[in-house]
């Protein structure tokens, strides 16, 4: 299961990186970061990227910091970096939380908080958090920069607004308020496996109620996506089990869910009654 | 085939200077370039963990990686990790307790834990058994490979 | 070292394998480590059924095809009994395909990725024509059949039925019924199949290393189908990653390396990637079984039928034939239990998938995991509690000779369900299991009891009318002038750890140290003709053979000693190295009596001949171990998933060489088991097309699917075989999912559901509680 031959690029800055991009997209040239996606498809030569740029020396990429109110996330910051909170206050904690779900250890090494969004498999865990949690990617290429909202990124199955020619230079996730509670639930055969569902549900409670929840579903469809009818239903309610349970109805209502040999729609939505409820039990505990 | 690449891997403090396809996996080049036959294929889709090896004294799996990426950079595979004669508190933990069968999932495991406790020496059971989950062997059942890993750790802290 | 350990004999201690350094230090020798000149890709079909019309290479590619190999003899394993069909397989496939990954043309390049990007490039035109994927589907009237000469698709069906048994199903009691599903299974070992063969040119010969479980038999095999004589062929099984059945079946694909090599009078090579492996490597375990049983007013069975189907794929695999799942399951179903009237029939049907082959017990998980849920059920029907029907049923006096003729040999069934259910705490669980309930949580508890067949020789093998029939070991013992031990073995390890229990057998014995004696094997040139390691005989009768040769030298070592010590042989103790007159401090280190023997022949008048080798053959008749397996898991009825809280085990397996080794054979069997109870499955579209070809989408267990397991251990010496022990290397592997089963089965029993089919994956569970909710 050898890949098929490609050119290799290793340049050094992101100058460098989108003009080549440039130059190779067109003869499906493709970004090298963790890889831990795309190695694999290209061994089963379900990928024959005639070239491949690697991102991994260019300078610059490594950016984790909160500016303005959003995490900034590199092109190459590496899944282990979240192992430790990266941030004070819950969007630390939530993605020291979800990290440990993706694949496993020494996958985390070398994959990236990009190339998964990227890559945009229905079952990756950022993806869902991005969608859910309203994050912006930046996109570049030689023709300029532009921000995407993650509502509008995600656009079918491993399918992306990224044009050919640009990289994800950076990923930025809105930071929540310090009394943001949220709560993730993951459902997969074995451990480190792809999700057959996962849930993000967040909220914050006034005066006893939740405000602004977030239910976000991935695993589950095409594309991570925040579920309306279940947060039209969080709105304005106390956080009990029986609102929980009728949410997680709704949103089981209003998936389309993917089938595959592991699940069959209607086995989707038992996983998202499921998963969305614990997700929203785990918020509120 | 595609023109090959000069590129220089220095593993287990030996210098391999090799030319290489950039489609060349780093596992294949370890194994058939520089003749290390210590880390063993699997999958070749980064599901099983048998080509496990240190890169930067990281736990990485070789096939998904290509050779030329590690250029330069320092990997350690399961034949560096004896000193000597005097084998690793690890290795000596795995013929104690009865950690290995057939042996081919073995040095995997092998650099996944050395990895693992050389950067997080305190690491908890719990993770270090998380972990170690990253990896598939066929024939022990996992029971004393945690053993094995447990008895080592223990050890290595003590020091 | 357990606490278990003995500490008078090296039979009985777990000391550590010899095995391990080079492994552990990275020094092990795979196949796959071998540099070669030539590297194989094969092409393969695409398509389940149909006619090759044409295979056209893509400019200047070296390209072999079925056309080349004109000379080479099919594969046609053949078994003399119940009218079993032979069927030949192509060592590439000739005008039709029949499966998913059947091998059509091999390309030959220098480097492994040129081979598969010229393997890429070769067009293969085939007719499709409809495939035959269920086994309900090539057994129904007017279904396309897999190969000519096989009617209805039905390779053998066989019939077994005690006189009494239509007169003792009418005086039951009670009938019950169960009918289970087992799934495709891929023994999925780590290392893939593989071979490197290499022309000899001083000698003219191939020397074929391969990844295999039966040298011997692999060269037999491949010697004769290429047309060449054995002597010219030596096959070198190296350090084997794995096996578990799967590499005791002749692949086609080691035939074309063969080939290849001498024609090419070069080395060519062929690592087989873990998609091919999951695709086109022996298949296993699918079967459906349908059980009656007949029981008296105290729960005991009368009379018990069944109705045993078997999906084998398209070929027939060497040496055991695809009838081997299907008859054993006939021939082993009574299981433990005291059945006098029984009534079977088994077929093994034809499909358009990958041929089935041995996995790590064979038939017997299946066979195990529907005698179980019978028993269960009758619990069920008749108020008993699992462990009280069982007790009421299992054998108990020994010699016990089954309704098929099956000796089962001194064992404690029974005892080793008492001992389980002690450890277990049956009664606190059932408390536990009531409270948990009362917070929506289910609990369940299963047993399995079974009995594994091991270290059967010749005789059982002839029985089963194969036309090779395996079973004798022979062993050959040298000592060397050193007074280091030699001994060469036809079987053939892999992880069994077989180089440090046989030398412990030897030592005791001989008087010397494990460390004096190192076991040879693999190697057709350097080994006595053997049948390899499968179907747990190895310890049992290599290790016999080599008790039986070892004593041989025992008795020469003695003959020597009394003529240097000058005293009567019955003085002569052999220990720790000397030989020694007994009551007396005179003695002669064991070395000296090697050196004497080869060196100074003079000394001994000619009643002594030159130099130390003797040679045993051992073919015991078989004999069976037994075991108890419980498992307590907690079932999520939101999302079907099972988790295992803990899994238990009860075992007997005679006379234990390395208690170290047994364990680890036990954890390693279970874990198989889990994986078949709850995740691993095979699975086919409609039209044949496989769709497990990842290890994402066939899913071994990781350390975090297997609980910590808890064994315990009887041992019931053997008098069947000339060591006391039994052989246990499937047993975890044949009780594991019947135990998971009943445990899902009881922590669901509020639903009124019966999960019959493994695995019993979250979706199936959630399936079968959807609709008892609907029809409730």
């Amino acid at each position: 299961m050898k890949p098929a031959p490609f050119v290799y690029h290793a340049p050094k800055t992101l100058e460098q990186a989108v003009a080549v991009l440039a130059e190779v997209a067109p003869e499906d040239g493709r970004v090298l970061a963790g890889g831990q996606s795309l190695v694999p498809t290209m061994a089963f030569r379900l990928a024959r990227p005639a070239h491949l740029v690697d991102i991994n020396q260019v300078a610059g990429l490594d950016r984790l910091a909160v500016e303005n109110d959003a995490l900034a996330i590199g092109a190459c910051v590496r899944h282990a970096a979240f192992h430790r909170p990266v941030a004070a206050g819950p969007l630390g904690d939530l993605l020291a939380f979800v990290v440990r779900y993706i694949a496993h250890y020494p996958i985390r090494t070398r994959g990236t908080f990009c190339g998964s969004l990227a890559h945009a498999d229905p079952a990756s865990e950022w993806c869902l958090v991005a969608a859910t949690l309203g994050g912006e990617i930046v996109a570049r290429s030689a023709r300029g920069t532009r921000r995407i909202a993650a509502a509008d990124f995600f656009q079918g199955l491993m399918a992306t607004a990224l044009e050919d020619d640009e990289l994800l230079e950076a990923a930025r996730l809105p930071v929540p308020t310090a009394d943001t509670r949220w709560g993730f639930y993951e459902f997969s055969r074995r451990a480190g496996d792809y999700a057959l569902a996962m849930a993000l549900a967040t909220f914050r409670l006034e005066q006893g109620v939740m405000v602004a929840p977030r239910m976000g579903l991935g695993g589950v469809e095409v594309s991570p996506r925040r579920i309306p009818e279940a947060e039209a239903m969080l709105t304005g309610e106390p956080p009990e089990i029986g609102i929980f349970r009728r949410a997680a109805e709704a949103a089981a209502d209003a998936v389309d869910p993917l089938e595959d040999i592991q699940a069959s729609a209607e086995y989707r939505r038992d996983l998202v009654r499921a998963v969305a409820r614990r997700a929203l039990e785990r918020a509120a505990a | 085939m595609m023109e090959k690449i000069e590129i220089a891997l220095l593993i287990n403090g030996r210098w391999h200077a090799v030319r290489v396809e950039p489609r060349r996996t780093l596992v294949d080049a370890i194994r058939d370039d520089c003749g290390q036959t210590g880390t063993h294929i699997g999958c070749e889709h980064g599901v099983c963990g048998a080509c496990t090896v240190l890169l930067g004294g990281e736990p990485v799996r070789s096939c998904l990686m290509f050779a030329v990426q590690a250029d330069g950079r320092e990997i350690r595979t399961v034949e560096g990790l004896a000193d000597g004669d005097k084998l690793h508190p690890l290795q000596r933990a795995f013929m104690e307790h009865h950690g290995l069968q057939c042996g081919f999932c073995t040095p995997g495991f092998l650099m996944l834990a050395v990895g693992v406790l050389e950067r997080e020496p305190d690491i908890g059971d719990a993770d270090l058994i998380e972990a170690l989950s990253s990896n598939l062997c066929r024939c022990t059942g996992y029971q004393n490979i945690i053993k094995a890993v447990r008895a080592a750790a223990a050890e290595m802290r003590a020091k | 070292m357990s606490g278990r350990d003995r500490r008078d004999t090296w039979v009985g201690r777990s000391i550590r394998r010899v095995e391990d350094f080079s492994l552990v230090t990275g020094r092990g020798r795979f196949t796959a480590d071998l540099a070669a000149t030539h590297w194989v890709r094969f092409v393969r079909s695409p398509v389940a059924a149909g006619k090759i019309e044409r295979i056209t290479a893509p400019q200047g590619a070296t390209v072999i095809t079925a056309a080349d190999l004109a000379g080479v003899k099919p594969i046609r394993p053949m078994l003399h009994k119940f009218g079993y069909v032979p069927v030949d397989q192509p060592i590439l496939a000739s005008e039709v395909v029949r499966f998913v990954g059947e091998p059509i043309a091999a390309v030959i390049a220098a480097s492994e990725e040129e081979a598969e990007d010229l393997a890429d490039g070769v067009e293969v035109a085939i007719t499709e024509s409809t495939a035959v994927v269920r086994a309900e589907d090539a057994l129904a009237e007017g279904a396309a059949l897999v190969h000519k000469d096989v009617p209805g698709n039905v390779v053998v069906e066989a019939r077994h039925a005690t006189p009494d048994f239509n007169a003792a199903r009418k005086a039951a009691h009670r009938l019950l019924t169960i009918e289970i599903r087992s799934r495709r299974q891929n023994a999925m070992p780590l290392e893939a199949r593989g071979g490197h063969a290499a022309y000899d040119p001083a000698s003219g010969r191939i020397f074929f290393t391969c990844s295999t479980q039966t040298p011997h038999l692999m060269r037999t095999a491949i010697a004769d189908l290429i047309g060449m004589p054995e002597s010219q062929l030596r096959v070198i099984a190296p350090d084997v990653g794995g096996g578990f059945g799967q590499k005791m079946s002749l692949p086609p694909e080691y035939v074309v390396l063969v080939w290849l090599a001498r024609k090419l009078k070069s080395s060519v090579a062929w690592r087989e990637d873990r998609r091919e492996n999951l695709i086109a490597a022996f298949h296993s375990r699918d079967q459906k079984i349908r059980l009656e049983g007949g029981f008296d007013r105290a729960g005991k069975l009368v009379a018990l039928s069944a109705d045993v189907t078997a999906n084998i794929g398209a070929y027939s695999c060497f040496p055991t034939t695809c009838a081997v799942e299907p008859l054993m399951a006939l021939a082993e179903l009574p299981g433990p239990y005291d059945i006098r009237a029984y009534s079977g029939v088994a077929r093994g049907v034809l499909t358009h998938t990958c041929p089935m082959a041995p996995y790590r017990g064979v038939a017997r998980p299946v066979i195990t995991l529907a005698l179980e849920r019978l028993m269960d059920r009758a619990a069920a029907a008749f108020d008993l509690d699992p462990i009280e029907i069982r007790r009421r049923n299992l054998i108990d006096r020994f010699p016990y000779t089954s309704a098929t003729g099956l000796v089962f040999d001194e064992a404690s069934y029974r005892e080793t369900m008492e001992m389980a259910a002690a450890a277990l705490d049956v009664a606190a669980f059932r408390v536990r299991q009531r409270q948990a309930r009362t917070i929506g949580r289910f609990l369940g508890l299963g047993l399995a009891t079974f009995s594994e067949r091991t270290g059967y020789g010749t005789p059982a093998f002839a029985a089963r009318g194969m036309e090779i029939t395996p079973g004798w070991e022979k062993v050959e013992l040298t000592m060397d002038p050193s007074g280091l031990v030699e001994a060469r073995i036809g079987a053939s390890p892999h992880g069994q750890g077989l180089r440090t229990t046989l030398a412990q057998i030897i030592a005791d014995e001989l008087g010397i140290a494990p460390a004096q004696i190192v076991i040879v094997h693999g190697d057709t040139d350097r080994t006595p003709y053997g049948f390899g390691t499968f179907a747990s005989r190895s310890l049992v009768i290599a290790g016999g053979a080599a008790l039986i040769a070892a004593r041989k030298v025992r008795v020469k070592l003695i003959k020597l000693a009394s003529h240097l010590l000058e005293a009567a042989p019955d003085d002569i103790v052999l220990e720790n190295g000397n030989a020694k007159v007994a009551g007396t401090d005179r003695e002669l280190p064991i070395a000296s009596l090697a050196r004497a023997a080869y060196h100074q022949a003079h000394r001994f008048n000619g009643e002594i001949e030159p130099g130390i080798t003797e040679a045993a053959t051992y073919d015991p008749p078989g004999t069976f171990s037994n075991a108890c397996h419980a498992a307590i898991v907690e079932v999520d009825i939101e999302t079907g998933r099972v988790e295992i809280d803990k899994f238990l085990v009860a075992e007997d397996a005679g006379r234990l060489i390395n208690p170290m080794i047994v364990d680890g054979q036990i954890h390693g069997g279970v874990a198989q088991g889990i994986g078949n109870a709850l995740l691993e499955e095979i699975i086919y579209d409609e039209t044949g097309n496989i769709l497990t070809t990842t290890l994402a989408d066939y899913l071994p267990p990781t350390l975090r699917e297997i609980p910590p397991m808890e064994l315990h251990h009887l041992e019931t010496l053997s008098k069947e075989t000339i060591t006391g022990a039994k052989g246990l290397g499937e047993g975890g592997a044949i009780g594991a999912p019947a135990a998971i089963i009943n445990a899902i089965n009881d922590a669901l029993s509020p639903f009124r559901i019966s999960i019959d089919e493994i695995p019993a994956t979250p979706q199936r569970i959630r399936a079968a509680l959807r609709a008892a909710k609907a029809n409730a």
